[in-house]
């Protein structure tokens, strides 16, 4: 049955995916017939000239790219992902590291803070309150707003973009760790007393895999927000990283390039979140 | 009935509970007050109650899991001051980790109490519990694949795998239908019976009461509840679910409970209430026999449990 539901579920996928190609291809395609084009060498000469002819740059692709240049343009970038002709010309592959390297920095900096705090918030009722107020001013904030105050006191561009990733990974990891560690349930915290367990004992093997959930999917949105936030933090600060990179494609109107920027960052975005997901499946028990 | 003999000579029970009371709020009237009991060595203890006399409280304050607001309790010749390995609570709601198997779940256990144990001996330690209450075969399973009897079997051999002075049970086959409980009732008189096991349980069900407890407590209801009388089970230790009905004691017995839950819980509140303060000794019940006696509770410990009728 449900075997069935999901073949016709990709069926459907992959009729709306033919859809929105025919779409795309209908709004694309060269509303001229091909052969007027190359009507004659002068007033092609004088299209180059003015910039607008189509054999200047037999690889150039002028507006909206169709699916097939896109296709064209994804293969030549994927063919060669680690190429490094300077500053201004890199691989996507090189792009995406820098990108992926500082989310990982800033968010794992996030994890260290986050989590052993929203273990404490969540098991002192004192520091909870204590921190609230805290925690709700800060959270609603654009991890961006910080970016001026941060290049200001760090100086340094990279550095500041990782503490914006950190600033903005720090917030669903916190609440989510404090709100998974008040709500274990008292009839294990109660097993954990009756049985003497030391306090180490019981915060590794009741606590945190009781509140495991919570902290993974407190994780798993943080994961999510740090990669939109990363984007626009590379287009701020320039020089490396897929959001760079776009801004740079942007500033060559190469449509096409920003295409397929936007795919790889949701492609990207989609793998993060799916292996969050399977974590999450692995921690999860029914009770 | 084994007894301690304390260099004095004087022979104390296992437990000694004296003027227990809890109040919730203050300024509200106490839950209970003036809980005076002793439990022997190997006696097996049942508390009858309507529901907010405080049973619960009691049983918890005897985990060491709540502060009793006066009185106070004495195990072993020392003052219970918190929880400890030294007492296995069974809870109502079983209370197992979901996240570890049954094995997992007796091991925590054992663990905690002989921190030396190398993982061999845990396990074998463990594997026995499991074998006793029958789950050998589910030993590798997680709480979420076991029916509720099972689940509450292995709350059951988590409790016993620490081997405690004093099992604590807190109405723990409530939840479990008619014949899954009688199994497990069963399976529990027998590993009580090999293991000479002390136990204080609360429950709701007058025969569960009758086939296990040596003796039943029975709550007066709340506010002020008291335990009103003590019922000694006049039938004899061997007594089988069952046979034990054709028993005429066992009709004795149970009238007995029954007409305490429907009238007596009721008046004896009404009673006690206007004489409040004044220390109270619950009566001592022997139905069944020849001619009932009820006699005052003495100062410490009670006559013998089992009088051949």
């Amino acid at each position: 049955m449900s075997d069935k539901l999901a073949l016709k579920g990709a069926a459907l996928s992959f009729a709306f995916l033919v859809l929105i190609l025919l779409a795309w291809y209908g709004a694309t395609a060269p509303s001229t017939p091909p052969g007027t084009a190359a009507a004659s060498s002068a007033s092609a000469e004088y299209d180059a000239l003015m910039g607008k002819g189509a054999a200047a740059d037999p690889d150039a692709i002028k507006g909206f790219p169709t699916p097939m240049q896109f296709a064209e343009v994804a293969a030549r970038n994927l063919a060669a992902p680690f190429y490094d002709n300077g500053p201004n010309d890199k691989g996507i592959g090189i792009q995406l590291a820098y990108s992926l390297g500082r989310v990982g920095l800033g968010y794992l900096l996030a994890m260290m803070v986050a989590i052993p705090l929203g273990f404490a918030i969540g098991m002192s009722p004192l520091l909870y309150r204590a921190l609230d107020p805290f925690i709700q001013l800060l959270r609603p904030i654009s991890p961006l707003a910080w970016m001026p105050i941060a290049l200001y006191t760090i100086k340094d561009s990279t550095v500041s973009s990782i503490f914006v990733i950190f600033i903005c990974s720090v917030w669903p990891m916190l609440v989510n760790t404090a709100f998974g560690v008040a709500g274990v349930r008292k009839d294990w915290l109660n097993v954990a007393l009756t049985l003497e367990v030391s306090p180490l004992r019981k915060a590794f093997l009741v606590i945190l895999p009781a509140a495991a959930p919570a902290i993974i999917t407190g994780m798993r949105i943080s994961m999510g927000i740090a990669w939109l936030v990363i984007i626009a933090a590379e287009m701020l600060i320039g020089g490396t990283g897929i959001g760079y990179f776009l801004w740079n494609e942007w500033n060559n109107l190469s449509i096409a390039n920003v295409l397929f920027a936007v795919a790889t960052i949701g492609v990207v975005g989609m793998i993060l979140d799916r292996a969050f997901g399977l974590i999450l499946k692995k921690v999860t028990y029914a009770e | 009935m084994p007894n301690d003999t304390n260099p004095a000579g004087i022979v104390r029970p296992l437990v000694e509970v004296d003027r227990l009371a809890k109040v919730y709020k203050p300024g509200t009237p106490p839950v209970f007050e003036d809980v005076s009991f002793t439990i022997d060595r190997g006696e097996f203890i049942c508390i009858i109650g309507h529901s907010g006399c405080g049973k619960s409280t009691i049983l918890n304050v005897l985990a060491g899991l709540e502060k009793a607001s006066k009185g106070n309790v004495i195990m072993d010749n020392l003052e219970m001051t918190g929880p400890g390995l030294d007492r296995g609570v069974v809870f109502q709601s079983h209370a197992l980790m979901p996240w570890m198997t049954v094995e997992q779940n007796i091991a925590f256990a054992i663990r905690s109490r002989h921190p030396e144990w190398s993982r061999r001996r845990i396990a074998d330690h463990g594997a026995r519990f499991i074998d006793l209450v029958g789950l050998t075969a589910a030993a590798k399973k997680k709480p979420s694949e076991l029916s509720g009897g099972m689940k509450q079997r292995v709350g059951i051999a988590r409790a016993f795998a620490i081997e405690p002075k004093m099992l604590l049970l807190d109405e723990p086959f409530g939840a479990l239908d008619a014949l899954t409980r009688g199994n497990i009732q069963d399976e529990l008189l027998k590993i009580c019976a090999e293991t000479e096991q002390t136990v204080f349980m609360i429950t709701h069900d007058v025969d569960e009461a009758i086939l296990l407890a040596d003796r039943i407590f029975l709550m007066s209801n709340g506010p002020h509840a008291r335990i009103a009388e003590m019922v000694v089970n006049t039938m004899p230790k061997d007594r089988k679910r069952e046979t034990m009905h054709h028993d005429p004691r066992f009709y004795a017995i149970r009238n007995h409970l029954v007409d305490f839950l429907v009238h007596r819980s009721k008046t004896f509140q009404a009673m006690t209430a206007t004489a409040s303060g004044q220390p109270h000794v619950p009566v001592i019940v022997r139905p069944g026999l020849e001619e009932e006696e009820s006699a005052p509770a003495p100062e410490r410990g009670h006559p013998p449990l089992h009088i051949v009728a």
